[in-house]
Protein backbone atom coordinates (compact mmCIF):
# COMPACT_ATOMS: atom_id res chain seq x y z
CA UNK A 1 0.00 0.00 0.00
CA UNK A 2 1.26 3.43 -0.86
CA UNK A 3 2.21 5.23 2.25
CA UNK A 4 0.13 8.26 1.71
CA UNK A 5 -2.76 5.84 1.17
CA UNK A 6 -1.82 4.76 4.60
CA UNK A 7 -2.25 7.78 5.57
CA UNK A 8 -5.51 8.81 4.39
CA UNK A 9 -6.84 5.59 5.83
CA UNK A 10 -5.66 6.21 9.66
CA UNK A 11 -7.27 9.59 8.60
CA UNK A 12 -10.91 8.44 7.85
CA UNK A 13 -10.17 5.83 10.69
CA UNK A 14 -9.87 8.61 13.26
CA UNK A 15 -12.34 10.76 12.09
CA UNK A 16 -14.57 7.96 12.69
CA UNK A 17 -13.65 7.30 15.90
CA UNK A 18 -14.50 10.43 16.52
CA UNK A 19 -17.74 10.18 15.20
CA UNK A 20 -18.43 7.28 17.71
CA UNK A 21 -17.32 9.11 20.38
CA UNK A 22 -19.90 11.89 19.91
CA UNK A 23 -22.81 9.64 19.10
CA UNK A 24 -24.43 9.42 22.58
CA UNK A 25 -26.57 5.99 23.32
CA UNK A 26 -30.60 6.56 24.36
CA UNK A 27 -33.24 3.93 25.12
CA UNK A 28 -36.73 5.00 24.57
CA UNK A 29 -39.41 3.35 26.31
CA UNK A 30 -43.45 3.79 24.94
CA UNK A 31 -46.61 2.76 25.88
CA UNK A 32 -49.15 2.21 22.96
CA UNK A 33 -52.98 2.17 23.28
CA UNK A 34 -53.91 -1.37 24.02
CA UNK A 35 -57.21 -0.79 21.97
CA UNK A 36 -55.66 -0.70 18.81
CA UNK A 37 -55.39 -3.60 16.04
CA UNK A 38 -52.09 -5.53 16.37
CA UNK A 39 -51.00 -3.97 12.84
CA UNK A 40 -52.33 -0.42 14.08
CA UNK A 41 -49.73 -0.86 17.25
CA UNK A 42 -46.94 -2.33 14.88
CA UNK A 43 -47.34 0.75 12.14
CA UNK A 44 -47.43 3.52 15.32
CA UNK A 45 -44.53 1.85 16.31
CA UNK A 46 -42.70 1.67 12.75
CA UNK A 47 -43.36 5.44 12.45
CA UNK A 48 -41.52 5.91 15.25
CA UNK A 49 -38.91 4.31 14.36
CA UNK A 50 -38.72 5.29 11.00
CA UNK A 51 -38.63 9.39 12.47
CA UNK A 52 -35.25 7.96 13.74
CA UNK A 53 -33.82 5.91 10.91
CA UNK A 54 -34.44 9.16 8.62
CA UNK A 55 -32.40 11.50 10.93
CA UNK A 56 -29.35 9.77 10.91
CA UNK A 57 -29.75 7.70 13.49
CA UNK A 58 -28.67 4.66 13.86
CA UNK A 59 -30.93 1.99 15.36
CA UNK A 60 -29.12 -0.45 17.69
CA UNK A 61 -31.97 -2.46 18.74
CA UNK A 62 -35.51 -2.79 19.05
CA UNK A 63 -37.98 -4.67 21.37
CA UNK A 64 -41.23 -5.29 21.21
CA UNK A 65 -42.88 -6.48 24.48
CA UNK A 66 -45.99 -7.17 23.36
CA UNK A 67 -48.99 -6.20 25.44
CA UNK A 68 -48.12 -5.79 29.35
CA UNK A 69 -50.78 -5.03 32.50
CA UNK A 70 -49.93 -1.76 33.94
CA UNK A 71 -49.14 -1.97 37.17
CA UNK A 72 -51.68 1.20 38.01
CA UNK A 73 -54.07 3.00 34.94
CA UNK A 74 -53.26 5.15 33.05
CA UNK A 75 -55.22 7.32 30.84
CA UNK A 76 -58.13 5.12 32.22
CA UNK A 77 -56.21 1.64 30.45
CA UNK A 78 -54.93 -1.29 32.50
CA UNK A 79 -52.89 -2.31 30.03
CA UNK A 80 -50.17 -1.24 27.18
CA UNK A 81 -48.70 -2.68 24.15
CA UNK A 82 -44.57 -1.28 25.49
CA UNK A 83 -41.69 -0.80 22.72
CA UNK A 84 -38.08 -0.32 23.42
CA UNK A 85 -35.78 1.39 20.92
CA UNK A 86 -32.37 1.90 21.35
CA UNK A 87 -30.53 4.44 19.07
CA UNK A 88 -27.11 6.36 18.75
CA UNK A 89 -27.43 10.22 17.33
CA UNK A 90 -25.27 13.01 18.03
CA UNK A 91 -28.11 15.19 17.54
CA UNK A 92 -29.60 15.83 21.09
CA UNK A 93 -32.32 18.29 19.61
CA UNK A 94 -33.78 14.97 17.95
CA UNK A 95 -34.96 13.75 21.18
CA UNK A 96 -37.27 17.04 22.22
CA UNK A 97 -38.18 16.65 18.43
CA UNK A 98 -39.53 12.67 19.25
CA UNK A 99 -40.97 13.26 22.46
CA UNK A 100 -43.19 16.30 21.22
CA UNK A 101 -44.51 13.57 18.54
CA UNK A 102 -45.22 11.05 21.15
CA UNK A 103 -46.94 13.65 23.20
CA UNK A 104 -48.98 15.17 20.50
CA UNK A 105 -50.03 11.49 19.56
CA UNK A 106 -52.90 10.40 21.92
CA UNK A 107 -52.20 6.93 20.48
CA UNK A 108 -49.14 7.03 22.48
CA UNK A 109 -50.12 6.52 26.77
CA UNK A 110 -46.43 7.07 27.98
CA UNK A 111 -42.74 7.58 27.10
CA UNK A 112 -39.60 7.95 28.13
CA UNK A 113 -36.18 8.36 27.14
CA UNK A 114 -32.96 7.91 28.84
CA UNK A 115 -29.52 7.99 27.22
CA UNK A 116 -27.48 5.32 28.58
CA UNK A 117 -23.90 5.51 29.69
CA UNK A 118 -21.17 3.00 29.32
CA UNK A 119 -22.17 0.55 31.78
CA UNK A 120 -25.54 0.77 30.21
CA UNK A 121 -24.63 0.03 26.74
CA UNK A 122 -22.59 -2.83 28.22
CA UNK A 123 -25.33 -4.10 30.25
CA UNK A 124 -28.13 -4.31 27.36
CA UNK A 125 -25.41 -5.82 24.85
CA UNK A 126 -25.09 -8.68 27.24
CA UNK A 127 -28.61 -9.26 28.09
CA UNK A 128 -28.93 -9.53 24.54
CA UNK A 129 -26.34 -12.08 24.05
CA UNK A 130 -27.85 -13.78 27.23
CA UNK A 131 -25.44 -13.37 29.52
CA UNK A 132 -27.37 -11.45 32.22
CA UNK A 133 -29.85 -14.03 33.27
CA UNK A 134 -27.44 -16.56 34.23
CA UNK A 135 -25.22 -13.92 36.17
CA UNK A 136 -28.78 -12.76 38.09
CA UNK A 137 -29.71 -16.37 38.72
CA UNK A 138 -26.21 -16.98 40.37
CA UNK A 139 -26.70 -13.99 42.36
CA UNK A 140 -29.89 -14.09 43.46
CA UNK A 141 -28.79 -17.53 45.16
CA UNK A 142 -26.07 -15.52 46.91
CA UNK A 143 -28.25 -12.81 48.09
CA UNK A 144 -31.89 -14.01 49.39
CA UNK A 145 -30.13 -14.55 52.70
CA UNK A 146 -28.64 -11.14 54.18
CA UNK A 147 -31.83 -9.46 52.78
CA UNK A 148 -33.95 -10.73 54.93
CA UNK A 149 -36.70 -7.89 56.08
CA UNK B 1 -3.90 -32.31 71.71
CA UNK B 2 -8.26 -31.62 71.33
CA UNK B 3 -8.62 -29.34 67.97
CA UNK B 4 -10.67 -26.46 68.09
CA UNK B 5 -13.42 -28.93 65.83
CA UNK B 6 -13.61 -30.85 68.98
CA UNK B 7 -14.50 -28.54 71.54
CA UNK B 8 -18.44 -28.82 72.22
CA UNK B 9 -19.90 -25.41 73.50
CA UNK B 10 -23.18 -25.32 75.28
CA UNK B 11 -24.92 -23.00 72.84
CA UNK B 12 -24.24 -22.49 68.97
CA UNK B 13 -22.17 -19.72 69.08
CA UNK B 14 -23.45 -18.64 65.81
CA UNK B 15 -27.11 -17.42 66.77
CA UNK B 16 -26.33 -14.26 68.25
CA UNK B 17 -23.78 -13.32 65.43
CA UNK B 18 -24.93 -11.33 63.09
CA UNK B 19 -24.26 -11.31 59.44
CA UNK B 20 -22.46 -8.53 57.97
CA UNK B 21 -23.88 -6.48 55.84
CA UNK B 22 -22.55 -5.72 52.25
CA UNK B 23 -23.41 -4.00 49.06
CA UNK B 24 -24.45 -6.71 46.85
CA UNK B 25 -23.59 -4.05 43.62
CA UNK B 26 -20.12 -3.94 44.73
CA UNK B 27 -19.31 -7.35 45.77
CA UNK B 28 -20.97 -9.26 42.25
CA UNK B 29 -19.59 -6.33 39.76
CA UNK B 30 -23.50 -5.15 38.64
CA UNK B 31 -22.57 -1.51 37.28
CA UNK B 32 -25.73 -0.79 35.50
CA UNK B 33 -29.49 -1.23 37.36
CA UNK B 34 -32.13 -1.73 34.53
CA UNK B 35 -35.74 0.15 34.89
CA UNK B 36 -37.13 -2.76 32.92
CA UNK B 37 -36.06 -5.89 34.85
CA UNK B 38 -39.38 -5.63 37.66
CA UNK B 39 -38.03 -9.02 39.48
CA UNK B 40 -34.92 -7.63 40.46
CA UNK B 41 -36.04 -4.34 41.55
CA UNK B 42 -38.56 -5.88 43.44
CA UNK B 43 -35.37 -6.93 46.19
CA UNK B 44 -34.98 -3.16 46.95
CA UNK B 45 -39.49 -2.08 47.74
CA UNK B 46 -41.60 -3.69 50.61
CA UNK B 47 -45.24 -4.90 50.23
CA UNK B 48 -46.37 -1.41 50.14
CA UNK B 49 -44.46 -0.45 46.91
CA UNK B 50 -42.39 1.82 48.64
CA UNK B 51 -38.23 1.76 48.68
CA UNK B 52 -35.85 0.20 51.54
CA UNK B 53 -33.93 1.74 53.57
CA UNK B 54 -29.93 1.52 52.80
CA UNK B 55 -29.99 -0.35 56.26
CA UNK B 56 -32.03 -3.12 55.50
CA UNK B 57 -30.60 -3.47 51.70
CA UNK B 58 -26.95 -2.66 52.87
CA UNK B 59 -26.48 -1.03 49.27
CA UNK B 60 -23.81 1.48 49.18
CA UNK B 61 -25.26 5.47 48.68
CA UNK B 62 -23.64 4.93 45.56
CA UNK B 63 -26.05 2.40 43.99
CA UNK B 64 -28.71 3.16 46.41
CA UNK B 65 -29.12 6.18 44.18
CA UNK B 66 -29.36 4.17 41.05
CA UNK B 67 -31.90 1.71 42.70
CA UNK B 68 -33.82 4.40 43.64
CA UNK B 69 -33.58 6.54 40.12
CA UNK B 70 -34.45 3.07 38.64
CA UNK B 71 -37.51 2.18 40.51
CA UNK B 72 -38.70 5.71 40.01
CA UNK B 73 -38.34 5.17 36.70
CA UNK B 74 -40.16 1.57 36.60
CA UNK B 75 -43.10 3.60 38.58
CA UNK B 76 -43.60 6.19 35.91
CA UNK B 77 -43.08 3.57 32.60
CA UNK B 78 -46.02 1.71 34.44
CA UNK B 79 -43.99 -1.45 35.75
CA UNK B 80 -44.06 -0.51 39.10
CA UNK B 81 -47.22 0.74 41.57
CA UNK B 82 -46.74 4.26 43.12
CA UNK B 83 -49.04 2.33 45.94
CA UNK B 84 -49.47 -0.78 46.89
CA UNK B 85 -50.95 -3.50 49.36
CA UNK B 86 -49.86 -6.94 49.57
CA UNK B 87 -48.01 -6.86 46.67
CA UNK B 88 -44.81 -9.73 47.74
Amino acid sequence: MHPLQDEAFLFINLLTNFYHFVMKQYECTFIIEPVLSGDEIKQTAAMYTDHLKNNQCEIVHIEDWGIRQLAYPINNRTSGAYFTVEFKTENGGLISELELAFRRDERVLRYLTISLDKHGVKYNQDKRAGLIGRKRDKSKQNEEAPAGE
Amino acid sequence: MASREDIKFLSNPKIGQKRKKYCRFRRFGIKFIDYKDVDFLMNFINEQGKLLPRRITGNSMKYQRKVSQAVKRARFIGLLPYVADLMK
